[in-house]
């Protein structure tokens, strides 16, 4: 059976690329401290050496659009274009072509649907910044085949937090019951506090940096009890209200598992979110 | 209400640079035409189905027509929709970085939780 060599969490800033990429005299006073952060947290799935990539993200209204919006989708298709005409225009991001693992995706969607999750799915996905943003962050020379798992955080009525977190437990399953011998990542992307087209947007730090502080409390014990007992879809907007996208990272808390201490947590507080990021070793690695 | 058309709205003309222009330059037109001519496009048909029934109401036309973004807060807009699409055709008027962000915010500021529904 495939092995999970690797669980990852993290925020997806779409402003991380050009911060890193602008020549000197552009880049932001926080860009060096934010690019340091950034090759250690990479280095942690390096070191895992995985063969496929699992990407748990969320579309933001660039494919999925309200006349048929899926709570969760899973893509399978043999390559997935990346980013979108406002992804350029507002963030720069570029234009990206990646390898699907099939074989991975029909294996998620079959056993996924037999273990309770009517998961929809696409053969034509385009990924937006939720998906590339990791693979810029984590994996810039983009390289390995993924499937793609989004995530609705977007457009009400959302599945219950609880459901991410199952959803989670689940795909854990699935890929330790894949009939392979490759080694996988699961990585997701999300957000802690945030506020999006509303009056605390672009504040000088998240929107609730206690709602933060206990969010990495949360994920890097992995106390996913306790985020469940205080986390509701009702009071996720009282942080920000982009802050449904925080599900993402308790799905990810799911694959992890129940008690499961991170191995590797790091924070950096932005001028309007803070980034974190976090990785688990199931099965340890080498040093 | 028809929040679901003010979000087909930002969503469609987001996503096609030259609308984006056209949008800015002439919003009262723009908004016109989209409602006569786009309105009820299905999107997810590939050969030009159309619904039948969809219009705005004269407060949601007027708030887009108007480039009201407070009033599109107010009458519960995606607020990612009607940021991204703003921040398309004004953050340009601004000298500094994110500026046009931040006004957006100030306001708004009077809103306070819980904020006006979005639910489509």
């Amino acid at each position: 059976m495939a092995e999970l060599v690797a669980v990852i969490a993290s925020t997806h800033h779409p402003f991380y690329y050009r911060a890193s990429t602008a020549p000197p005299e552009e880049r932001p006073p926080f860009a060096d401290a934010w690019v340091a952060k950034i090759a250690a947290f990479r280095e942690t799935l390096t070191r895992a050496n995985p063969d496929v990539l699992v990407m748990v993200g969320s579309d933001h209204f660039h494919q999925l659009w309200l006349d048929n919006m899926p709570q969760f989708l899973v893509g399978k298709a043999p390559f997935y274009d990346a980013n979108f005409y406002n992804e350029e225009r507002e963030f720069g991001l570029p234009r990206m072509l990646l390898r699907g693992q099939e074989d991975l995706s029909a294996h998620v969607l079959r056993e996924g649907l037999d273990a309770g999750f009517d998961l929809a799915f696409s053969n034509e996905l385009r990924i937006d910044h939720s998906v590339t943003c990791p693979i810029i962050t984590l994996r810039p020379k983009a390289d390995l085949p993924i499937v793609p798992i989004y995530t609705n955080i977007f457009a009400p009525p959302l599945p219950r937090p609880k459901r991410f977190v199952d959803l989670g437990r689940t795909i854990r399953q699935l890929v330790e019951s894949w009939p392979s011998d490759k080694r996988v990542a699961v990585i997701g992307t999300g957000h802690l506090s945030l506020e999006l087209g509303g009056p605390r947007q672009f504040g000088p730090h998240g929107p609730d940096p206690e709602f933060d502080r206990k969010a990495v409390e949360w994920i890097a014990s992995g106390d996913i009890e306790g985020c469940l007992s205080e986390v509701t879809l009702d009071s996720l907007w009282e942080p920000g209200n982009a802050t449904h996208g925080f599900m993402d990272f308790m799905l990810m808390m799911g694959v992890a598992g129940e008690g499961a201490k991170a191995d590797y947590v790091d924070t950096l507080d932005l001028f309007h979110t803070m980034e974190a990021y976090f990785t688990w070793y199931p099965n340890g690695v080498t040093a | 209400m028809s929040k679901y058309l003010i979000d087909k709205f930002l969503f469609t003309v987001d996503r096609d640079p030259d609308l984006v222009e056209r949008y800015r330059e002439d919003p009262r037109g723009t908004v016109d035409w989209w409602e006569t001519e786009r309105a009820n496009s299905i999107l997810g048909c590939h050969s030009g189905e159309a619904s039948t029934w969809l219009r705005f109401e004269d407060t949601e036309r007027e708030a887009l027509a108007s480039h009201d973004y407070v009033r599109l807060f107010e009458l519960g807009a995606h607020p990612f929709l009607t940021l991204t699409l703003f921040i398309a055709m004004f953050e340009r008027d601004y000298d500094e970085p994110l500026a046009f962000q931040k006004e957006y915010g100030m306001r708004l500021q009077h809103f306070s939780l819980p904020y006006p529904d979005i639910a489509t």
